[in-house]
C-alpha cells in the first residue's frame, strides 16, 4: 500500500443554513446533530478526517444524501467547508489565493461528473480541449493533446459530434477525457457511471479500470453502489449523514464492519471476489499440500481449496511459503454471513 | 375589531377552515355598508375629502420642471445632460435614416460600422456577436461625448467625390440602401434561417409592403427598431449578469423590473416625454427602458438554468470568473439569451408603433392618424403591414433562437458556408448599380404602372384600393349599423353604464375593505400593507374616479376573457386538432402590436366604451385560453387514468377532477390577462375614453407630464394589487394541491 500522502482532510465540516459559521462558533466547532436539527441546519458533512494516498483508489461510499458529493466538493473548493483543515501536497488548501486555486485545477485535478457537465455548445473535441483552452495553451498543441485523449477513451471519428449526439456512455467517455487532458495528478469522479445503464456500467467500470492501469492516478471516486465500490477501490470510506463511519479496504470492511449499518451493505456483498487468501490464511501447516497465491481472491481458488482434503498451502510473489489455508476457512467466509 | 375576532380571522397559512366563515362576515359587511350608502347616502365618503388630498399632481410637475431648468448634478446642468443625452441618440437615429430610407450626400461611416458587425455577428460566436453590438453602439457614445461636431467630421465623404458623383448622374449611389437589396436581405435571412418556407413568408411580406406603399413608413419605425434592439439588448443582457452576480443588484433591480412590468407602454412616453423633447429621440428612449427588462430576465433565466454540474465542470477546467461566465454560462444559456433578443425585438417593435403618439414616424403614426380621420381602408392596409411585419420579425428572431450548429460545416468551403452573406453582397452592388438607372429600385413607387403602346397604365394602386375598401366599409356600416348599433346601445345603457356607476357610486371605503379582506386572506399582512398603500396612492390624490373608470373597464374585459377563453382553453386541451389550430393562432395575436386591436373596434363600433372593451378582448383573451389548456395538459396523466377507473363520466373528470387541479394556473391566466387588458385601456385610450389611460395619452399632447406618470403609476398599481392578491392565491393553492 503506498503511503506518501496527497491530501489530507481534517475535521471537514460543511453546514449549510442562515449563518453556518456563527452557528459553529456557538457550538465551539462540534454541534452534535440533536443542536443541528434544532436549529434548522443541516450538516451535509459532519467532522470527517481522512487521507488520500498517492496512487490509490480511495471510493467514498453512502446513500444519497449521505454528504459524500458535498464533500467532494469541499475538497476541490466547488464549495467551501464551512470547518476543517485541508491539505494538497503540504499546501493549506483552504488559505490558497483564487489564483492557486484555478492553477491547480488547471494542472492537478481533473474531475468527471454524474450527468456529464458537458458544454453543449461545444462539439467533443471542444468540449476536450476546453480545459487546456481556458488555461492558454495554443490551438494546435491542444487540439493534438485532445485528439490522444479521445483515442484513449475510443471516441476517435466522433470529434466534431456534439453532445446531445452520443450516448450515455459515450458522453461520459468525453468526460473522462475531458478531466485527463490536462494529466491530472488526482482525479476526481463524482457518481461517474451512475446515470448510465447496467450493461455500459459495466463496461465502464471496466474502461476505468484499463485506463487506471496505464495512468496510474490518485483517484477519489463517490459512488452510492456497494458492489461498484468494491470491485474498483483499495479503499472505501462509508458515510452516513455526514459523517464517515468506516474507512478501510474492502475485505475489512466486508469482514470487520464498524456498525449494522456497514453490515447492512456487507452482508449481501459478494466475499469470495472480495476477500483474498491471505486476509484469512492460518500459519504454515506442514501438513498442506499444493499452493494457492496470497493475493488471489478466494473465489478463483475455492474450486482448488474445496476439492482439496487437506489444507493448502499459501505462496506469496517469489514462490515462498507464507502460511495455510483450509476448507474450512474458504467455506465459512463465503456462506457464512455473520463470521469474522 | 376585537381581539376574539382579530383572532378568527388571523390570515389562515393553508389552512381552509375558516373560508367560509371568513367571506361570509366579508360578503355581509359590504352588503351592509352598500345598502347603508343608499338609504343614507353622503355619510360613507364617496370621494376623498379635498382639503386633505396630497397635492401629488403639482409636486411632480414642479419637481419636473426644476429637473428641467435648475437641477444639477456635480455641477453640471440636468437639461445638460438630457441635452447631450438626446443629442448622443439622434446621431445613431439620424444615421439609420440615411441608410434605410433617406439618403444622404455624406456617405455615412455608420454605414460601414452596421455592414462590419453584421458580417461579425455572421460569420461569429455570441462574443464577437456582443463586439459587433458595441461596434454598433459606438457612434452613440461618440455622439455623447461630442456632441454633433463628431459625426460629420467621421462620417463625411470627401466633397470632391459626393460632387462627382453627383455630375456623373449617380446619386443614388449614395441613396439610402435600395428596397430591393434589403428585401433581397430579409428574404435571404430567412432562408438561412428557416430554409425555403421563411423565405417565402419574407419575400411575401417585402411583395406586401412594397406594392402597398407603406415601404417608407416601414423604414422610419424600422430605423428606431434596429437602433433600439441591440441598446436595450446590451443594456438587458449587463442588468442581467450583474443581477445574477450580486446580491445587492438583484434586491435593488427586481423589485424595479416588477413594476416596469407592470407599467402599460403608452406610460414609458410620459416621464420620457417630460425630460426630453418630443421626437424620435424620446420614442427611442421609451422603446429602450420598454424593451430591456424581457432581455434581463432571459439573461437571469438562462445564466441561473444552466445546470449546476456544467459550471462546476467549468471551473475544475480551471476557469477564472471571467471565463466562467463568457465560456461556460452564457454559451450554455444562449437559447434562453437568444429568445430574450426576440422579446427585446417584438417589444420593441410593439413600442415604436405606440411610440407614434410622442413623435415617433412611421407605420404607428400613419395608424393613428387614418384612424383619427376613420381613413378605416389606409387603416387596414398599415394594420396588415404593421402585422406581418411584427410576424416575419418573430419568425425571424425565433428561428435563429432554435437554429442548430451546422457541425459539418468545416467540410465546406468558405463560399459554401457564407453563400447567403456573398448572394446578399452581389444583389447589394448590383442594385445600388442599377439604381442609378432606375429610380424604383430604391423606394418602390407609390403605384404600379405599366407603360406600353397606349401609354402609362396603372396596374395597381394601393390608394385606389383604399378608398375602395373605405366605400365598402362605410357601405356595409350603413347598413349594418342597423343591427350593430342597437346591441351596442342596448349592451352600453343596460349593462356598461349600470356598472360603471356601481363602481363610480360606491364609497371608496367598501373599496377598500374588500381588496384588503382579500389581500389579507390570501397573502397576509404584507400584501395588505402593499395594496393599502397602492390604493391609497390614487385614492388621496384625487384620482379616484378615472381609476374606478379603468377598475370597472378592465374587470367587465376580464370577465367576458374568461368567458371566452377558459371554455376555448378547454376545448383545445381535450382535442389535439382544436389545439393544432388555436395555439397558433394564439401565438399570433401575441405577436401583434395591442395598437393594431383598435382597428375592428373602429370598424365595428366607433368609439365609447362597448368598442374598447371590444378592442381588448382580442388581445387579452389570449392568456386566458392558453393558461386553462396548460394548466389542464400538466395534470399528470396517472390522475386522469385514475378517474378514469374509478368511473367517471366526462363531465364529472372536468368538474370534479381536472378544473380542481388546474384552477391556480387559469387564475395566473386571469391574472395575465387582467395585466394586458390594463395595458390595452391605455391603447383604447386613443380612440377616446375618460379613464386613467386617457389621462397618461392626453398629458402627452397637453404637456402636463406629471399627470400623465401618476395615471400611468396608478394603472400599475391596480395591476400589482390583482397580481400580489391572485399571485398569493394560486401559490397557497397550489401548495395545497402540492402542484407548487
Amino acid at each position: 500500500m503506498p503511503t506518501e500522502v496527497q491530501i489530507k482532510c481534517r475535521n471537514i465540516w460543511k453546514i449549510f443554513g442562515d449563518n453556518p459559521k456563527r452557528f459553529m462558533k456557538r457550538h465551539k466547532g462540534a454541534p452534535t446533530p440533536e443542536a443541528l436539527k434544532e436549529a434548522g441546519y443541516i450538516g451535509a458533512v459532519q467532522d470527517v478526517s481522512f487521507d488520500v494516498h498517492a496512487g490509490e483508489i480511495l471510493i467514498i461510499m453512502g446513500l444519497s444524501g449521505s454528504g459524500k458529493s458535498t464533500l467532494v466538493r469541499c475538497i476541490t473548493r466547488l464549495n467551501d467547508p464551512t470547518a476543517g483543515e485541508m491539505e494538497y501536497e503540504g499546501r493549506d488548501l483552504l488559505k490558497i489565493s483564487e489564483r492557486e486555486l484555478i492553477d491547480i485545477r488547471r494542472h492537478k485535478m481533473g474531475m468527471v461528473f454524474q450527468s456529464f457537465g458537458l458544454l453543449p455548445n461545444r462539439d467533443v473535441l471542444e468540449n476536450v480541449a476546453f480545459p487546456l483552452e481556458v488555461q492558454g495553451m495554443d490551438k494546435a498543441e491542444r487540439v493534438q493533446r485532445a485528439k490522444d485523449m479521445i483515442e484513449l477513451v475510443g471516441l476517435q471519428g466522433r470529434e466534431s459530434y456534439f453532445p446531445r449526439e452520443l450516448s450515455g456512455g459515450q458522453q461520459q467517455r468525453v468526460g473522462i477525457a475531458r478531466s485527463l487532458a490536462v494529466e491530472p495528478d488526482i482525479w476526481f469522479l463524482d457518481e461517474p457511471f451512475s446515470a448510465l445503464d447496467p450493461l455500459i456500467r459495466a463496461e465502464m467500470q471496466d474502461e476505468f479500470m484499463r485506463l487506471q492501469q496505464k495512468l496510474k492516478k490518485t483517484i477519489v471516486f463517490i459512488t452510492h453502489d456497494f458492489e461498484e465500490a468494491t470491485k474498483l477501490a483499495d479503499r472505501i470510506g462509508i458515510m452516513k449523514d455526514g459523517r464517515m463511519v468506516q474507512l478501510d479496504t474492502p475485505e475489512q470492511i466486508v469482514l470487520n464492519p464498524a456498525d449494522d449499518y456497514v453490515a447492512e451493505f456487507a452482508r449481501n456483498a459478494p466475499r469470495e471476489r472480495i476477500v483474498s487468501v491471505g486476509t484469512i490464511m492460518k500459519p504454515i501447516d506442514p501438513a498442506a499440500e499444493g499452493s494457492v497465491p496470497v493475493s488471489a481472491k478466494i473465489g478463483t481458488v475455492a474450486q482448488q481449496v474445496l476439492t482439496a482434503n487437506r489444507p493448502l498451502a499459501v505462496v506469496d510473489d517469489a514462490g515462498q511459503i507464507i502460511g495455510s489455508v483450509t476448507r474450512e476457512d474458504v467455506a465459512t467466509t463465503i456462506f457464512s454471513r455473520d463470521a469474522a | 375589531m376585537t381581539d376574539a375576532t382579530a383572532d378568527r380571522f388571523k390570515p389562515a397559512k393553508g389552512g381552509y377552515e375558516l373560508k367560509p366563515t371568513y367571506w361570509t362576515v366579508v360578503f355581509a359587511i359590504t352588503v351592509a355598508a352598500l345598502l347603508f350608502h343608499l338609504i343614507s347616502p353622503g355619510v360613507l365618503p364617496d370621494r376623498w375629502w379635498p382639503e386633505w388630498e396630497v397635492p401629488a399632481e403639482e409636486w411632480l410637475t414642479t419637481r419636473i420642471e426644476w429637473l428641467k431648468s435648475d437641477a444639477s448634478i456635480f455641477g453640471i446642468a440636468f437639461k445638460d445632460i438630457t441635452r447631450g443625452i438626446g443629442e448622443g441618440l439622434k446621431a445613431p437615429v439620424k444615421w439609420a435614416e440615411y441608410v434605410l430610407y433617406r439618403g444622404h450626400a455624406n456617405l455615412p461611416w455608420f454605414w460601414l460600422a452596421l455592414i462590419l458587425a453584421s458580417v461579425v455577428a455572421y460569420i461569429s460566436t455570441l462574443r464577437n456577436a456582443i463586439i459587433a453590438a458595441l461596434v454598433f453602439l459606438l457612434p452613440v457614445l461618440l455622439g455623447l461625448f461630442l456632441g454633433d461636431a463628431a459625426p460629420e467630421a467621421i462620417t463625411s465623404l470627401p466633397k470632391s467625390l459626393s460632387d462627382g458623383l453627383k455630375a456623373i448622374g449617380a446619386k443614388a449611389l449614395y441613396g439610402p440602401i435600395p428596397w430591393v437589396a434589403i428585401a433581397a436581405g430579409v428574404i435571404l435571412l430567412g432562408h438561412w434561417i428557416g430554409g425555403w418556407r421563411l423565405a417565402l413568408l419574407c419575400a411575401a411580406t417585402m411583395l406586401y409592403l412594397a406594392i402597398f406603399n407603406v415601404w417608407k413608413d416601414t423604414m422610419r419605425t424600422m430605423t428606431i427598431v434596429v437602433v433600439a434592439v441591440p441598446m436595450a439588448a446590451f443594456i438587458g443582457v449587463v442588468l442581467g449578469i450583474w443581477v445574477t452576480r450580486s446580491k445587492i443588484a438583484a434586491r435593488i433591480i427586481t423589485p424595479i423590473f416588477d413594476l416596469m412590468q407592470a407599467v402599460p407602454h403608452m406610460a414609458y412616453l410620459a416621464p420620457v416625454a417630460a425630460l426630453f423633447a418630443l421626437g424620435p429621440v424620446t420614442a427611442l428612449i421609451a422603446t429602450v427602458v420598454f424593451a430591456m427588462p424581457p432581455m434581463a430576465r432571459c439573461t437571469i433565466l438562462g445564466l441561473q438554468t444552466v445546470p449546476e454540474e456544467i459550471i462546476e465542470s467549468g471551473k475544475m477546467s480551471g476557469c477564472t470568473r471571467r471565463q466562467s461566465l463568457w465560456k461556460v454560462a452564457l454559451p450554455s444559456g444562449k437559447r434562453t439569451l437568444m429568445l430574450g433578443v426576440n422579446q427585446v425585438v417584438m417589444q420593441t417593435f410593439a413600442m415604436v408603433v405606440i411610440a407614434s403618439i410622442a413623435g415617433a414616424q412611421g407605420l404607428g403614426h400613419k395608424l393613428l392618424y387614418s384612424l383619427q380621420q376613420l381613413k378605416l381602408g389606409t387603416a387596414i392596409e398599415l394594420g396588415i403591414a404593421i402585422s406581418v411585419v411584427a410576424i416575419v420579425l418573430d419568425r425571424l428572431t425565433q428561428g435563429y433562437a432554435n437554429k442548430e450548429t451546422d457541425h459539418f460545416a468545416a467540410a465546406k468551403s468558405w463560399a459554401q458556408r457564407h453563400k447567403h452573406m456573398l448572394a446578399f453582397l452581389v444583389i447589394l452592388v448590383l442594385s445600388y448599380i442599377a439604381a442609378i438607372w432606375f429610380r424604383d429600385v430604391t423606394i418602390p413607387p407609390s403605384k404600379l404602372t405599366y407603360t406600353g403602346a397606349e401609354g402609362k397604365v396603372t396596374l395597381f394602386d394601393p390608394k385606389a384600393l383604399a378608398r375602395w375598401m373605405d366605400a365598402g366599409i362605410r357601405e356595409f356600416n350603413k347598413n349594418a349599423f342597423d343591427y350593430i348599433n342597437p346591441i351596442r346601445d342596448w349592451v352600453t345603457l343596460n349593462f356598461l353604464i349600470p356598472v360603471r356607476n356601481f363602481f363610480l357610486w360606491m364609497p371608496w371605503p367598501v373599496f377598500v375593505f374588500v381588496i384588503g379582506a382579500a389581500a389579507w386572506r390570501y397573502g397576509g399582512i404584507s400584501v395588505l400593507l402593499l395594496c393599502l398603500a397602492l390604493m391609497a396612492s390614487f385614492i388621496v390624490t384625487g384620482f379616484w374616479v378615472e381609476t374606478m373608470k379603468t377598475t370597472y373597464l378592465v374587470l367587465i374585459a376580464a370577465l367576458l376573457c374568461v368567458i371566452i377563453g377558459v371554455p376555448l382553453g378547454i376545448w383545445a386541451a381535450r382535442s389535439e386538432r382544436v389545439a393544432n389550430v388555436l395555439m397558433p393562432v394564439c401565438d399570433t395575436l401575441q405577436t401583434f402590436p395591442s395598437f393594431i386591436y383598435l382597428i375592428p373596434a373602429i370598424m365595428l363600433f366607433r368609439v365609447g366604451d362597448f368598442a374598447n372593451v371590444f378592442a381588448i378582448i382580442p388581445y387579452a383573451t389570449v392568456p386566458a385560453i392558453r393558461y386553462t389548456y396548460l394548466g389542464l395538459k400538466r395534470i399528470p396523466e396517472v390522475t386522469v387514468e385514475a378517474a378514469i377507473a374509478n368511473g367517471t363520466t366526462k363531465r364529472q373528470r372536468l368538474w370534479k377532477v381536472e378544473l380542481p387541479i388546474a384552477i391556480p394556473e387559469i387564475m395566473l391566466g386571469l391574472n395575465q390577462t387582467i395585466m394586458m387588458a390594463l395595458a390595452m385601456t391605455a391603447i383604447t385610450a386613443l380612440i377616446g375614453s375618460t379613464d386613467l389611460g386617457q389621462e397618461v395619452v392626453r398629458s402627452i399632447s397637453t404637456q402636463n407630464f406629471g399627470r400623465g406618470i401618476l395615471a400611468g403609476f396608478f394603472i400599475a398599481a391596480l395591476g400589482i394589487i390583482a397580481d400580489r392578491i391572485i399571485g398569493s392565491w394560486a401559490d397557497e393553492r397550489k401548495k395545497q394541491l402540492g402542484i407548487g
